[in-house]
């Protein structure tokens, strides 16, 4: 598995300038922009009070202590430590200033980007691994915070500090000033080749960095078939050779990291030895006095830190921008609902009860490749009012796709579809999901007690509600049993259910609100044939008032719709009661008992022989 | 939340909470639900040992280039000195000499510092990058080396801090922290060395300062240790949530669950927003003391030194140059406090790390692994044994009852029952996902924890109702079970079950990602594909549990020509609800509260009027007439 088998076509980096990029955290951090202001002129204080201490230092000792002035001494030392404290408080304040803001800047991104991640089309989850959104919003962040608290202040304070201390330079002797500014222009040009090259190594470690968070992800998700299949060794290899490529992207960035940190080194000291040289000869011509040339470059080694530094904060800010992009690439994918702006309210009154109806719905897969015919090409179905519709369909039909538009998981690309006459495009999304329940294929069940997953199909439901709802789905008698019954909590973080378990609770969730439009995929699918056979008598009990639409795969499950749609070739090719479609759908009969298709030609009877043949004859 | 302890604190019956751990419910003291497994006194610095000692050697020679490097360095003040105090009056004398000596001296020096600031930045990284390599690995391999029950409770999310946020704050330690703590080492043995050498009274007091320091550095590294624990976990808990809320996305969506969602991770977030606020508070209050103790000790130093010097006990030269040298001793205390904090935060998450290695599988490989017989009669199907087998989660609560059991060698053999009956757990013996609490699980005589995994994988193979897919192709998918598989074997497995036709119909067919566009695979296709993985891997015994649910009737039907062709004379185990696949069993168990209460051939059973047969009857009802 390649380092980027698991990214997204759009999470290619686009060469962006950094500042831009940095730049628009802007708006997260504009509530603390008081804080962070006052932080740097604190640090620009603190410094200040740093510089003061030695001159006050060089004052007692050459004025009251050489004097041996007792109440001069008393005084030197009453300042010092006045200055002393000074500067304490002042580092202290600046990270206290600092401290809370920034811990609320990370927290705000975070929960914007989770926010988001909510609203987002559930296409988009589909192109990307959880691993690479997570590690946005975990290292990617923490990497913001950081830089926020301490590149950005000193990049500011070090740049203030060597300006300053050029202006002195000059100042002081402008011909050896412009001996040690010389290497400015190749510093510059180096840097911001060091830039450009690094950027690109951080992003794709940052993104590699992602990709193992997806495999960890996966490595969990699948632990069963991993064990089953023992390999979890081959998982660990994949890891490894995942690691390994890290290392060398991580290695790749320390070498052009060493190499800018040389340069950075080299060519001050360079200059300050030519100055020193060229400031001796002047001293010895008597151009020059020493105490000018001691004063000097004492200035220009003071500002070696600060230019020193310049190197990781550079490649601290480098990342942050990387990591300011990776965010933003998220967050600026436009929500579901920001298509929906320009959409009409809808129209007043009370709609007048009309079911649910497809007419001439198309639907592709905005990620489907170019030229693949779509998934649905015209379905047209009408559920009347208060009917049960079974939709059947060979596997991969499209029966699931189906069921995904009418929540608007996902937007039909063509045609209309109606809830009591209503276009659900027209309704507030929040509206419509409030009209229609759905029970998934996979039963999720969130972290939480087995009482809350049910409610939340319907937060108005009460106690007895949920009770009426799990015997609904035949949970009742299980969730009882369980350690602290209905106050269970399940889930990931909580007991683990059977398949059957979880999906009872999923079909509890879907009826728990009365829903005037039900939506089930499969619902019974995990079920033995007891429990099955309860719970559709108590289903049927609230199918009576409903207007469901239900994906089927067996006969027991059909009988409990009114009517039947078989869902063939992307259309809707037959409606009508089981025994009818027994009796005129080859395709529907075959799909419910296995018998071969009329006029499937030669093959119809199938040697037992030629058990692959059949199996593909069966398939067709 | 509830915050963490220390390993003293935990009472402990908690202590040995790393054997079969049960999926019992998550109670206030459970080390899973706080995140805080238990981990041996020093588990944590024993780790950090373990991992650098491989790179010793390295270790060395980064610290010996950062000790030249900061020789190089500090030549220049001295080259400065020389150069005012010979070369200026040499070159009076014109005498060139020194000064060229000055010069190239200097340029050596900068050269040779840009030189060893670079190959220690190399050096340094890979140390680090070496050891955060192995720290990943070993956190992987060892995940996936513990058992089912321990993932069904620790979450992806957890592991997922463990691998990311958890290593990363190891990387910040190696990467900065080595430079920080050699800097302020050396910066303080140099000049209290001079301070010594200047007057030792002057020395002394500089050395006596340095008590309460330590004391604040004592009480820091104590403080920034519980907070950094408790951002850990509350990392952890946020990724947990996150990751939660991703992979149900549909759900979330389709019940209006993002309001909600956004409230409850907000508590999350925000409970690490203050232990994150907190951390950077206990540096601000360190940066606070330590900085006002020093600033204090300095000028009580200086007006001591002065006052000696009024009184003639002192040269002015010596405290002059005294002064200097103190304020240059406290200057490394905040890089001294960078250093404990990037320390701190490491060994928090070490520790975190630490525990989880320290969990054992309860499914352990064995040391001395014996190999399946060669089977006589050349069949490959095999005899499942099991002799006085009980099981019981550890809370209590005996699951199976002690029975016995033999499957014949190459005999389909469906287990049936209502929802907790026991035919989940009995599979999960038999595929060795749990080790029984009592009696043994043989294959051919051999006891299952004899085998090493590849030869136990050979053995038993399960499919389960969730076919979950991984990143990659769909051939890869299916060859899970055999990576070495040619092309045509993968086909044949995928035919065989039905499953070619749909592949075949993908954008690039078997090397479609399932990932990536066009790889949108159903349920039903997806337990296709999980059944070709059986094919393939061609066990001797193979369990399917509940591995048809969302197949159709002509799926189930291609599924059982399958068992009957591919898989002929292969021991079969089917746990399944719907009782189709019951029809081709040559024998069924009906279990009930974990006890095997009918076992016979379908026909035995359906006329014995018990269990089996109402069940077998409601099902015929459920069919078509």
């Amino acid at each position: 598995m390649s380092d980027d088998a698991h990214r997204p076509e759009s999470a290619v980096p686009t060469p962006r300038s950094p500042v831009r990029s940095l730049l628009r955290l802007w708006p997260y951090v504009r509530p603390v922009r008081a804080r962070l202001a006052g932080a740097a002129g604190v640090a620009v204080l603190a410094s200040g009070t740093g510089l003061l201490i030695p001159l006050v230092l060089k004052w007692l000792v050459d004025g009251p202590v050489a004097e041996r002035d007792a109440a001069g001494i008393w005084l030197g030392g009453g300042i010092l430590l006045l200055l002393g404290l000074a500067e304490a408080g002042l580092f202290g304040l600046r990270r206290w200033l600092v401290a809370r803001p920034l811990a609320s800047v990370e927290a705000a991104m975070r929960a914007a980007l989770y926010r988001h991640l909510q609203r987002l089309p559930v296409a988009f989850h589909d192109r990307w691994p959880t691993g690479q959104l997570l590690s946005r919003g975990t290292t990617d962040l923490q990497l913001l915070r950081m830089f926020l608290a301490f590149p950005l202040t000193f990049l500011f304070v070090n740049g203030v500090t060597i300006l300053a201390g050029c202006a002195i330079l000059l100042a002081q002797r402008w011909s050896l000033g412009l001996v040690l500014l010389a290497p400015i222009v190749p510093l510059v040009v180096l840097c911001s080749v060091f830039e450009a090259k690094y950027s690109v190594a951080a992003r794709r470690s940052q993104d590699q960095v992602g990709d193992l968070t997806t495999l960890v992800e996966e490595a969990v998700l699948g632990i069963r078939i991993i064990k089953g299949f023992g390999r979890h060794r081959a998982q660990a290899r994949a890891y490894t050779a995942l690691t390994h490529e890290l290392r060398a992207t991580e290695l790749h960035k320390a070498r052009l990291l060493a190499a800018i940190w040389g340069v950075i080194t080299v060519l001050p000291e360079t200059a300050i030895g030519a100055a020193l040289i060229l400031g001796t000869v002047q001293v010895a011509d008597g151009d020059l006095s020493a105490g000018t040339l001691v004063a000097f470059l004492s200035t220009a080694l003071a500002l070696r830190w600060p230019v020193e530094s310049i190197g990781f904060l550079l490649a601290i800010s480098n990342e942050s921008a990387t990591a300011a992009d990776r965010y933003f690439e998220v967050m600026d994918v436009p929500e579901a609902d920001a298509a929906d702006a320009s959409v009409l309210p809808a129209a007043p009154g009370a709609p007048a009860p009309d079911g649910l109806a497809f007419t001439g719905v198309e639907f592709r897969y905005p990620d489907a490749p170019a030229g693949a015919p779509p998934t649905l090409r015209g379905v047209d179905l009408h559920v009347r009012p208060g009917e049960t519709m079974a939709l059947v369909g060979a596997t991969g039909s499209g029966k699931t796709t189906l069921t995904a538009l009418v929540p608007r998981l996902y937007d039909a690309t063509g045609g209309r579809i109606t809830l009591d006459g209503r276009d659900i495009m027209t309704l507030p999304r929040d509206e419509l999901r409030s009209l229609v329940a759905v029970a998934f294929e996979e039963p999720t069940l969130f972290s939480a007690t087995a009482a809350e997953n049910v409610l939340m199909g319907g937060e108005e439901a009460d106690g007895d509600g949920v009770r009426r709802a799990l015997r609904v789905a035949q949970a009742h008698e299980f969730v009882a049993a369980l350690p602290q019954a209905e106050h269970t909590q399940v889930g990931e973080q909580g007991l683990s259910l059977s398949g059957g378990q979880r999906q009872r609770l999923a079909l509890a969730r879907a009826v728990v609100g009365s829903p005037r439009f039900l939506v089930l995929d499969d619902p019974l699918s995990a079920l033995d044939v007891h429990t099955e056979a309860r719970v559709e008598a108590a289903l049927r009990e609230v199918l009576a008032t409903t207007t469901a639409l239900i994906v089927a795969h067996r006969p027991s499950t059909v009988l409990l719709a009114d009517r039947v749609a078989l869902l063939s070739g992307g259309r809707i090719t037959a409606v009508g009661t089981h025994q009818q479609l027994l009796r005129e759908s080859a395709e529907y009969a075959h799909l419910m008992s296995g018998a071969d298709p009329a006029g499937a030609g030669p093959s119809s009877a199938p040697s037992p022989a030629d058990p692959a043949r059949t199996a593909e004859e069966t398939e067709r | 939340m509830t915050t963490t302890t220390t390993a003293a604190g935990r009472p402990p019956e908690d202590s040995d909470a790393d054997a079969a751990a049960p999926p019992g419910p998550p109670t206030a003291g459970d080390p899973f639900d706080r995140d805080v497994l238990p981990t041996p006194k020093g588990a944590s610095l024993a780790l950090l040992r373990s991992l650098l000692r491989p790179y010793a050697a390295r270790g060395r020679l980064t610290v010996v280039l950062l000790l030249l490097q900061q020789a190089a360095v500090q030549a220049g003040p001295l080259l400065v000195a020389y150069a005012i105090d010979h070369a200026v009056p040499a070159l009076r004398a014109h005498d060139h000499g020194p000064l060229l000596a000055v010069g190239a001296g200097y340029l050596a020096c900068a050269l040779a510092a840009g030189a060893l600031q670079y190959g220690f930045t190399r050096s340094c990284a890979r140390v680090s990058q070496d050891v955060l390599r192995d720290l990943r690995g070993r956190i992987f391999r060892h995940a996936q080396a513990l058992s089912l029950d321990f993932h069904e409770r620790y979450t992806s999310g957890r592991l997922i801090s463990r691998s990311t946020t958890d290593v990363e704050s190891l990387r910040e330690l190696l990467n900065d922290g080595l430079q920080e703590l050699v800097g302020v080492v050396l910066s303080i043995v140099y000049v209290t060395a001079m301070l010594l050498y200047l007057d030792w009274g002057l020395g002394a007091a500089a050395v006596l300062s340095a008590g309460p320091l330590l004391l604040f550095i004592r009480s820091y590294r104590r403080r920034s240790k519980r907070v950094y624990a408790r951002r850990s976990t509350a990392i952890a808990a946020v990724i947990v949530k996150f990751a939660e809320t991703l992979n149900g996305i549909r759900p979330v969506q389709a019940f209006r669950r993002e309001r909600p969602n956004d409230a409850a991770f907000g508590r999350l977030n925000r409970v690490h927003e203050r232990v994150n606020g907190s951390a950077t508070l206990e540096m601000a209050r360190y940066v606070l003391l330590s900085r006002t103790a020093a600033n204090i000790a300095v000028a009580a130093i200086v007006l001591w030194g002065a006052s000696r010097v009024a009184t003639g006990s002192l040269a002015l030269g010596v405290l002059a140059a005294a002064v200097l040298y103190l304020r240059r001793l406290y200057d490394p205390i905040d890089r001294l406090g960078m250093f404990l904090n990037a320390y701190q935060s490491a060994a928090a998450s070490l520790e975190k790390v630490a525990g989880l290695l320290a969990q054992r599988p309860a499914v352990p490989e064995p040391a001395t692994p014996v190999p399946l017989p060669e089977r006589a009669d050349g069949r490959p199907g095999r005899e499942v044994t099991f002799s006085g087998v009980h099981f019981a989660y550890r809370t209590g609560g005996e699951v199976l009852p002690r029975f016995d059991l033999t499957l014949a060698a190459g005999k389909t053999v469906a287990v049936v029952g209502s929802t907790g009956a026991g035919k989940s757990t009995l599979a999960k013996l038999l595929a060795r996902f749990y080790d029984p609490t009592g009696g043994r699980v043989l294959l051919d005589g051999v006891d299952l924890r004899d085998l090493s995994t590849t030869e136990l994988r050979r053995g038993v193979v399960m499919v389960t109702q969730e076919a979950f897919l991984f990143s990659g192709t769909v051939a890869e998918n299916i060859a899970i079970g055999r990576p070495e598989a040619p092309r045509a074997e993968i086909e044949r497995a995928a035919r065989a079950i039905g499953a070619h036709d749909f592949i075949a119909a993908l954008p690039e067919g078997y090397d479609t990602d399932v990932r990536k566009r066009g790889g949108r695979i159903s349920a039903g296709q997806r337990q296709l594909v999980g059944f070709a993985r059986a094919l393939l891997a061609d066990p001797a015994v193979l369990i399917l549990d509940e591995a048809t649910s969302s197949l159709d009737i002509p799926g189930e039907r291609a599924v059982q020509r399958a068992m009957h062709t591919v898989l002929r004379d292969r021991t079969a185990v089917v746990i399944a609800h719907r009782l189709s696949t019951v029809e081709i069993a040559d024998r069924v168990l009906v279990m009930s509260h974990g006890r095997l209460v009918e076992d016979g051939t379908p026909a035995e059973l359906i006329g014995n009027k018990g269990e089996f047969a109402s069940l077998h009857e409601a099902w015929r009802d459920s069919l078509v007439q």
